[in-house]
């Protein structure tokens, strides 16, 4: 189910303002990948441009090509509800729909998509629940409303809401970066337990994060503000945190990480 | 020592300073009285004005006073604070007065003609020495004239605050969000004379053998021309306040775009909604002009709002109240009185209506 992605010299631009610069690489199926780097580096910017969700601000715009098992979602006839459907995507602050019950945002993506069979979807909220490690904590109340949750069970119903439309590739926005230690850790153990299903992609600050969960690792940066950002390096995770080949890569790690 | 100690001594916490002693509840208590008392006897005493005068000079005297005794007790800032404290709570009660006064005149002026008659008749074949009659022709034109009018404000008002938030970019929706800015200060009147030059004048004579006819419905477009402007703009208001994230969340799930806006936006924003469009009813129940331009007002019971002159309840007292009849006035009361109240209930059954939809119950 899980699907390789090709990105070809992709840039983004905000009107005129060019975010990232001709940005190539390859993310192979079931595995999962780290983009780390400064802040306003791009590397949400590219995420963002994986599921189509860059258009969705007022003036965005991209070029370059990305593939998805060799079917390029930036041509014209390409439906975006099909590939976002495709393309799953968690954010940085959880947002689950504040009117919805904790079940009806598990179910919210099959639901309006159409599926009305509520036996089917039971169980594709208690299978969700369950694969996002939130079933025991929530099986109880699933009528009480979803907003109610604390911080690291909402964005682990995101997750769940997420996964229940069987998406084929997950992104994740620092999916932890508003989480304690302990939510971190859950969230942590999900990722490898759906990395047999899915592929994932994850933006993060925290490069323990980033070496402990992934399997390659990209390093976007830029010279300065103002400028495009650009992938610098991208390889094994393991490299990139032992030997990196480029100097910019490794003065980030080092200077964060020893 | 700090740049704060040194300049501001009376902010920074010392050992001193972090206790101190508490106006007394029975100190500030007679000091109100005191500056009443004071006041009062200023009022009366030089017979400069009556018990508001005295009231206003007790209030100002019990402000100076509290700032001078508590300061002495409490501290400067401590008795600043208490001072503004009870300024606030000064303006508080002042601001609800006028409404309570309000309300207390509508009910017991109001109150004697709530009797059956009053509900079940109309002003036909009423003279002006006839303590009967009643509101019934203009309860039913009200809520006629305003249901019309809500049905047709409401679906436009709604759909066209979702073009501007959701879909509108660049000079058309620039341009839309321009007119219906210079459509709120329409008023009333002009709304009903366009109605009037328009509907009545031009387009009822193709309906009604080339004469042209007041109807209730003419007067349900005026309401509907006021209602308009005031639904859209409350209505962008709220969508605008639902977060980016949470529409991106249903995008990412594959949603598309229109069921994200029905299924999710519209229902986070809804209770917000329902007040901008409740507030727009009860502009519309209370106009009296447009009614009175292109519904005639008559003293007859008149279901129909295609055909014929239709009374409402603000028109009803508007002539009511300007009758010669010594029967009138307390007509007008209790019609104003009536007017409220189903204000008020539909304005409350729309809130719970709006609530019971949320998962907030």
């Amino acid at each position: 189910m899980a699907k390789r992605i090709e990105a070809s010299n992709v840039s983004s631009y905000y009107g005129n303002f060019k975010a990232i610069d001709s940005v190539s690489m390859v993310v192979e199926p079931k595995t999962i990948t780290a983009l780390i780097g400064p802040s306003g580096c791009g590397k949400s910017t590219f995420l963002r441009s994986i599921n189509r969700m860059h258009e969705v601000l007022p003036n965005a715009r991209i070029e370059g090509s990305l593939t998805i098992d060799e079917q390029n979602i930036y041509d014209p006839d390409v439906d975006v509800t099909a590939v976002r459907r495709l393309i799953g995507m968690v954010f940085q602050r959880p947002n689950p729909f504040p009117t919805m019950s904790i079940y009806e945002n598990v179910v919210a993506g099959l639901k309006l998509n159409g599926v009305k069979k509520k036996s089917l979807l039971d169980d594709a909220a208690e299978q969700s629940l369950k694969s996002a490690n939130l079933w025991n904590e929530v099986k109880d109340r699933l009528s009480r409303p979803g907003a109610g949750l604390s911080g690291g069970q909402q964005q682990r119903l995101c997750i769940a809401r997420t996964i229940a439309v069987e998406p084929q590739v997950v992104l994740m926005d620092e999916p932890c970066s508003a989480l304690d230690p302990i939510s971190t850790l859950a969230i942590e153990d999900l990722m490898f337990k759906l990395k047999d299903r899915f592929t994932i992609i994850i933006v993060t600050h925290n490069m323990q994060q980033a070496a402990r969960v992934s399997d390659k690792t990209g390093f976007f940066s830029i010279d300065k503000t103002g400028d495009p950002g650009r992938l610098i390096e991208y390889d094994d995770t393991q490299k990139i945190f032992s030997n990196p080949t480029e100097k910019k890569t490794e003065d980030y790690i080092t200077g964060r990480f020893g | 020592m700090s740049l704060l100690e040194r300049e501001s001594a009376d902010v920074v916490m010392t050992p001193d300073n972090i206790r101190s002693q508490k106006l007394h509840v029975g100190l500030n208590l007679g000091l109100a009285v005191g500056a009443l008392v004071i006041g009062m006897a200023l009022a009366y005493g030089f017979s400069i004005g009556n018990y508001v005068l005295g009231v206003v000079l007790g209030v100002v005297f019990y402000l100076v006073g509290l700032q001078v005794v508590a300061g002495r007790i409490e501290g400067r800032r401590a008795a600043r604070d208490r001072m503004w404290k009870t300024l606030i709570y000064a303006a508080c009660v002042l601001a609800i007065l006028p409404l309570a006064s309000v309300v207390w005149t509508l009910i017991s002026k109001g109150a004697g003609r709530l009797d059956g008659d009053f509900f079940g008749s109309s002003m036909n074949n009423i003279g002006a020495r006839d303590p009967e009659g009643g509101a019934y022709h203009a309860i039913i034109g009200t809520l006629e004239q305003v249901g019309i009018a809500t049905l047709m404000a409401v679906p436009l008002g709604v759909l066209g605050a979702i073009y501007l938030v959701e879909y509108g970019r660049g000079k058309f929706a620039t341009t839309v969000r321009f007119f219906v800015d210079v459509m709120t200060g329409i008023p009333s009147i002009v709304a009903g004379l366009f109605v009037l030059s328009f509907w009545v004048l031009i387009v009822s004579p193709w309906f009604n053998d080339g004469r042209p006819e007041f109807s209730g419905f003419a007067a349900s477009l005026a309401l509907t021309v006021l209602m308009l402007p005031t639904i859209v703009r409350s209505t962008e208001e709220m969508l605008r306040l639902v977060p980016g994230p949470l529409r991106e969340g249903a995008y990412a799930l594959g949603v598309p775009q229109w069921k994200t806006i029905v299924k999710v936006v519209v229902p986070t924003a809804l209770p917000g909604i329902v007040t901008g469009i409740m507030l727009a009813v009860a502009r519309a129940a209370g106009e009296t002009a447009p009614v009175l331009l292109v519904a005639g007002g008559a003293a007859a019971i008149n279901f129909d709002p295609f055909a014929g002159g239709q009374q409402s309840l603000s028109l009803f007292v508007y002539q009511q109240a300007g009758d010669a009849s010594r029967y009138a006035p307390a007509r007008a009361w209790t019609a104003a009185l009536t007017l409220v109240a189903i204000v008020l209930v539909l304005t409350v059954a729309a809130k719970l209506l709006a609530r019971r939809n949320s998962l907030s119950k």
